[in-house]
């Protein structure tokens, strides 16, 4: 299929139905808007189930109700939004009901802008909803990777019958790029035998996330625990430029981590010896890449589009084996490669000097 | 009289008048002795096996004292969050139309948290089935105050007496519901005496002939007793729903839409 000029949240939309979406529901929000509006054309339009909820929080509990059925499912929103469907996560993930959802993550706390963000990362990493698990979170820096990402959170999701998350800043969701659309699968007859269809010829299925019995509940968290442990080995994803000879590694997400590149490369322009380290999963971190890399290296730099979230995860992968170091955007800002590239020459200087290194 | 009692019974006499339905599980529930709960599930039960319907019916229990509900029916289940049972039913039905769906949710759960959900599912003529229990109290968490409560009512969060004026007025959820033109059929019963729970029953049949035939939203409020949080025995318990409910909350038929007589 020939690359086209495509909206990232247009594009995630269509691959979303070409990886054999069945039913949508979505709640506005800007600026993932045009997602909700791709998908209510196309699906009716292909005869499947799209449908404006009232809120996310009944979006969410849409989705899981359809989830529970078996059929591939998903909701995008944006951060408030987010923050509202946090009930609906949990129970989810208590449930084993694989579905997708999008965050087009914008400006906060609290109703902040519509401008671009990377402000959810704890929300969406950490547990998103009470309770003990983390959700699958693919982290895309291109329109291309948002469309081969939608398609990846599908088979993921069913692979693991697990919350799969994409969580993309505004700039992913509102840029227009050329990429390539994969082809339109078909739409899947067979239900999984644990779905709610109805009790017929067989046993009664159940979906719930109660377990009143603290041994039960225990049992069940060690079951998700280990499913856990299955991902974190064998789905850590992320992206590598020149980090054979790096002294520095600049590490940053989505948009962040694009734009570090440039800075980069600017650096290796200059002479520095600095590479990058882009996760594309955020949940499961790729830290066993990055322990292996800090044995040599000498520092870090994180680079993200908030306070500095992410750089917990880099922290607690690098053991303080080095320094590491952060610079950051707040509130929709987007970091210039110009001022990454600073950041990058002021951390190198402090690393080389601390080490009695000539600069 | 006495001769008829002792008359031997022969074998082709007997006749079954009453038996476990199909569709409720054969296991003991967790309500408290003498709650309605359990009137209300074998109407369900009931209703499902006369209309053939157990086999393609999904269950959404709430959350509150039927959170198990799950476990009594003999249909596929599951439990939704507090409040959210229209939402999840949404999804369940629209994926798969040819099913049946029936929420099953308290008072606290449907009126209150879940006010949203119930009332856009009705608007959007969501064709689910919703059997709502209202026993004017949140029976689940020890007692408290319910949006349905009756003013001057003592719980456990409103000690000295519902004040109105504080907390507002108990809210009639047939009929808010019944203006909703999505909503095909919604009607108040009451499970207080053997004649309103056969019409209950017949209540319940009806609505799920109304998913059946695709009109929309279907829903049976009943009138329900918590003899545990109400704090009086159970038969005073079914007065108090005559007595006090049901002048609050009248029973009848709040939109019985034309097609729904022709069913
Ligand atoms: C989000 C959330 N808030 C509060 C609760 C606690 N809670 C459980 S049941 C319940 C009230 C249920 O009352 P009702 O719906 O009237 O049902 P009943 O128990 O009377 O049958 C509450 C508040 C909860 N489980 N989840
Ligand atoms: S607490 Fe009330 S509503 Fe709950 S089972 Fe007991 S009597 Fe029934």
């Amino acid at each position: 299929m020939a690359k086209e000029l495509l909206k990232g949240n247009v594009a995630i939309a269509e691959a979303a139905l070409r990886a054999g979406l069945e039913a949508y529901f979505g709640y506005p929000i800007t600026p993932q808007t045009e997602l909700l509006e791709h998908l209510s054309k196309r699906m009716i339009q292909l005869n499947r189930v799209f449908l404006q909820a009232e809120s996310e929080v009944a979006s969410i509990n849409m989705v899981y109700g359809a989830a529970s059925a078996g059929v591939r499912t998903m909701t995008s929103s944006s951060s408030p939004g987010i923050s509202l469907m946090q009930e609906g996560f949990s129970y989810i993930a208590a449930s084993d009901v694989p579905c997708v959802v999008v965050d087009i993550m914008r400006g906060g706390p609290g109703l902040g802008n519509i401008q671009p963000s990377q402000g959810d990362y704890f929300q969406v990493t950490r547990s998103a909803g009470h309770g003990d698990y983390h959700p699958i979170v693919l982290a895309p820096a291109s329109v291309q990777e948002a469309i081969d990402f939608t398609v990846l959170a599908f088979d993921l999701a069913d692979k693991y019958r697990h919350l799969v998350m994409i969580a993309a800043d505004g700039q992913i969701g509102q840029m227009m790029e050329p990429a390539e659309l994969p082809p339109m699968r078909p739409i899947r007859t067979e239900r999984p035998e644990w779905a709610l269809t109805g009790a017929k010829g067989r046993e009664k299925n159940i979906v719930t996330s109660l377990f009143m019995q603290p041994e039960e509940e225990e049992a069940f968290n060690q079951k998700i625990q280990a499913r856990l442990k299955i991902i974190r080995k064998n789905e850590q994803r992320w992206y590598e430029y020149l980090t054979e000879d790096a002294d520095l590694l600049v590490i940053g997400f989505g948009t962040a981590g694009r734009i570090a590149y440039s800075a980069v490369e600017a650096a290796r322009e200059k002479g520095l010896k600095v590479g990058l380290l882009r996760p594309q999963t955020l949940w499961p971190f790729p830290e066993d890449r990055l322990s292996e890399l800090a044995d040599r290296i000498r520092g870090c730099l994180v680079v993200e589009m908030n306070a500095g979230q992410m750089i917990d995860d880099v922290r607690l992968a690098i053991s303080g084996q080095v320094p590491v170091n952060f610079y950051g955007r707040m509130g929709g800002m987007i970091p210039m490669p110009d001022d990454i590239l600073t950041a990058i020459e002021e951390t190198l200087t402090r690393l080389y000097s601390a080490a009695g290194l000539p600069i | 009289m006495l001769a008829t009692l002792n008359a031997p019974i022969s074998e082709n006499s007997l006749q079954v008048v009453y038996e476990y339905p199909e569709s409720l599980s054969p296991v003991v529930t967790h309500y408290c002795p003498g709650c309605t709960h359990g009137i209300a599930h074998r109407l369900l039960a009931e209703a499902l096996d006369e209309l053939g319907l157990r086999e393609k019916t999904i269950l959404v229990a709430p959350v509150g004292c039927s959170v198990f509900a799950y476990q009594y029916f003999e249909t596929d289940g599951c439990e939704a969050a507090h409040g959210r049972a229209p939402a999840m039913a949404t999804g369940l039905k629209r994926v798969q139309p040819d099913k049946t769906v029936v929420t099953y949710q308290g008072d606290g759960d449907l009126v209150s948290i879940g006010a949203a959900e119930i009332l856009h599912a009705a608007a959007r003529g969501e064709n689910i089935t919703t059997i709502f229990i209202n026993n004017a109290i949140y029976g689940m968490t020890g007692g408290q105050m319910a949006p349905t409560t009756l003013p001057g009512q003592k719980t456990t969060s409103s000690p000295f007496g519902r004040n109105t004026t504080m907390t507002g007025n108990p809210i009639r959820m047939s009929e808010l519901l019944a203006n909703m033109d999505g909503s095909a059929y919604i009607v108040r019963r009451s499970l207080h005496d053997v004649k309103n729970i056969r019409k209950a029953k017949k209540a319940i049949i009806t609505a799920l002939k109304v998913q059946m035939a695709g009109l929309g939203f279907s829903m049976v409020e009943l009138l329900s007793s918590c003899p545990t949080n109400w704090s009086i025995q159970p038969e005073k318990a079914l007065e108090w729903i005559e007595d006090n409910m049901v002048p609050y909350f009248p029973l009848g038929d709040y939109k019985v839409r034309d097609e729904v007589n022709g069913l």
